[in-house]
């Protein structure tokens, strides 16, 4: 049987169901972002006119990079707990005796996570843009509003957030126990915003080319990784569980 | 492909490691057939359920399942056309009634999702709870939403394992009333239990398992086979020779010593043996005190066929 959008949409949706009414889920999507917006506005807000530039840069290259925390960290729980989580609760084994294949219900499960992430990531991007459009000294706007680091932060927010759902998915997969398998989650998404931290605060110059250029090596990456979760979905080993 | 039976299973067994879950398993489900799976905890029920549900593989031995033989690439035809109410219900405790089904309808991709669990609910009489959340029902009711969730795919075999495991009597009851229904509609049914009286009731024919095979039959056959086929004598001393004194008796097979002076026959017709065996008895000098058909009930039997293994594995 051949890959079907509707059985994909079947799971994606009791997936947002399913999160819309855990309080757990909704804490952290409405508390982390506010937490990862406050911060930036401060840094936005606190820039003296008389900044010297390299410092005005820094300053507000470190604001956006914490805004992608957003995209790297709030769907590393959320994978995470998507297999282990359904294990533990004891609702993957009539899931996998239905006739939904393995990458389908992974890519419900990635869209269920991916696609709340980033109206979360964007809204508060958007937010602190618009803060700081309004608001913002002169001086503050014109860095702000600097080409390469629209587009690191346009063109990352999906693919870190593609990063941490897969690395999430594939340790809970493999893991039995939820609450493990969220550390390691979390810990697992923060390695490529090392590289998206050294264009944001200018260690390396972020042009246009670069940004792209390490776009596509992580869009590589996250496709290979999504290959990865998909061959290490083992059906059989999921149900016998760690007795086998 | 000429559809040859609800289940046909030949040799089949899954070990884990090399601890044996269930082995040499062979038995046929004609279509319509209600089949009961009996046996103790452990003894391999449900392993075998998933094994016939393409969950997990078999380590030996095939089977075709609903016209489709067991491996890889046929996995999702079976899937399609089977389904698995587990010993646990599974449902997500967040979502409402109809919320879970339907994920399921549009997961086995129904036409109408919203139709099928309509009548899936109604099938259940669950119709009037469609809106709570399954958090909210008592396990009863979840055990029968899980039912629900069974019957949207319209399966050709429902794999039920202890479907009643854990309820009241009249939960259970009401389990019982709607299998009873399913099986009046045709449908092809697998049921695991422990209990012999729910398979001596529901089930057309049951197999008792204990990691192997025991016996498989209708329910009344393995009645006559276990009911009085013994006979116990009791005499006033102990008989000198009792091997060679019943060894010649019509309709006896065996024999055991219960008491010095107690004896226990397995016979094949009471009604030939017992007049026999009392003509022996009196011609070998013996004293009868007691010439009687032991009642042995079905479950003297299944404990007696499946008790060995209980000891050996809790050894
Ligand atoms: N995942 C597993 N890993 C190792 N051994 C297993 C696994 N699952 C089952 N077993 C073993 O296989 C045997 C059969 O187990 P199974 O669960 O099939 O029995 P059952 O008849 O369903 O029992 P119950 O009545 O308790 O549900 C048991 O000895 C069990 O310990
Ligand atoms: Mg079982």
């Amino acid at each position: 049987m051949s890959f079907s959008a509707g059985r994909v949409d079947a799971v994606f949706r009791k997936e947002l169901q399913d999160y819309r009414r855990n309080r757990a889920v909704i804490a952290t999507m409405a508390l982390l972002p506010v937490v990862f917006v406050v911060l930036p506005m401060v840094q936005l807000f606190s820039i003296k006119a008389s900044t010297a530039s390299s410092t005005l840069d820094l300053r507000i290259g470190l604001s956006l990079l914490y805004m992608l925390l957003i995209p790297a960290v709030v769907p590393s729980t959320l994978a995470a707990y998507s297999v282990v989580g359904e294990r533990e609760q004891g609702t993957l084994e009539p899931l996998l005796i239905t006739p939904v294949r393995s990458d389908e219900l992974l890519v419900g499960k990635a869209l269920a996570v991916l696609v709340p992430t980033l109206a979360v990531a964007y809204s508060v991007f958007g937010v602190f843009l618009l803060a700081a459009a309004l608001f913002a000294h002169p001086a503050v706007v014109s860095a702000v509003f600097r080409a390469p680091h629209l587009l690191v932060q346009v063109l990352f927010t999906p693919l870190l957030a593609g990063w941490s759902i897969w690395i999430g998915t594939a340790i809970s997969a493999r893991s039995s126990d939820v609450r493990v398998a969220q550390q390691l989650g979390v810990l697992a998404s923060l390695p490529p915003l090392a590289v998206v931290a050294l264009m944001s605060l200018d260690v390396i110059t972020p042009t246009f080319g670069l940004a792209l250029a390490l776009g596509a090596g992580l869009l590589v990456v996250d496709g290979l990784g999504w290959r990865a979760v998909a061959a290490m979905f083992d059906r059989e080993r999921l149900i016998t569980g760690s007795r086998g | 492909m000429p559809a040859p039976g609800a289940l046909r299973v030949e040799h089949l067994g899954k070990r884990f490691g090399n601890r044996v879950a269930f082995e040499d398993v062979s038995f046929e489900v004609g279509y319509g057939e209600v089949f009961g799976f009996l046996g103790p905890n452990g003894a391999g029920k449900t392993t075998t359920v998933r094994v016939l549900g393409t969950l997990i593989a078999p380590t030996s031995g095939s089977a075709v399942v609903a016209g489709f033989p067991l491996g890889t690439e046929n996995d999702q035809a079976v899937r399609a056309r089977i389904s698995i109410m587990p010993e646990s219900p599974g449902l997500y405790l967040r979502l409402s009634v109809a919320e879970n089904l339907r994920c399921f309808a549009r997961l086995y991709g129904v036409a109408d999702p919203e139709e099928r669990t309509g009548r899936a609910l109604e099938a259940v009489r669950l119709t009037d709870r469609a809106k709570d959340p399954c958090g909210s029902l008592s396990k009863g009711l979840r055990q029968r939403v899980a039912l629900a969730r069974a019957l949207l795919n319209e399966p050709v075999v429902l794999f039920l394992d202890e479907p009643t495991s854990g309820l009241d009597p009249v939960a259970t009851r009401e389990v019982h009333e709607l299998v009873a229904g399913l099986r009046s509609q045709g449908v092809t049914i697998f049921l695991t239990t422990h209990r012999l009286e729910e398979a001596e009731r529901l089930c057309d024919r049951v197999a008792i398992l204990s990691t192997t095979l025991r016996m498989t039959g209708r329910p009344d056959e393995l009645r006559d086979r276990l009911f009085s086929k013994a006979l116990e004598v009791r005499t006033r001393v102990p008989l000198a020779e009792p091997g060679s004194t019943f060894a010649g008796v019509p309709g006896v097979g065996g024999w055991g010593q219960s008491a010095p002076n107690a004896y226990t026959l397995t016979v094949t017709d009471v009604e030939v043996a017992a007049p026999a065996l009392a003509r022996a008895l009196v011609g070998a000098g013996a004293d009868i005190l007691a010439i009687a058909e032991a009642r042995r009930s079905l479950e003297d039997v299944y404990l007696e066929l499946i008790g060995e293994d209980v000891e050996a594995g809790r050894r």
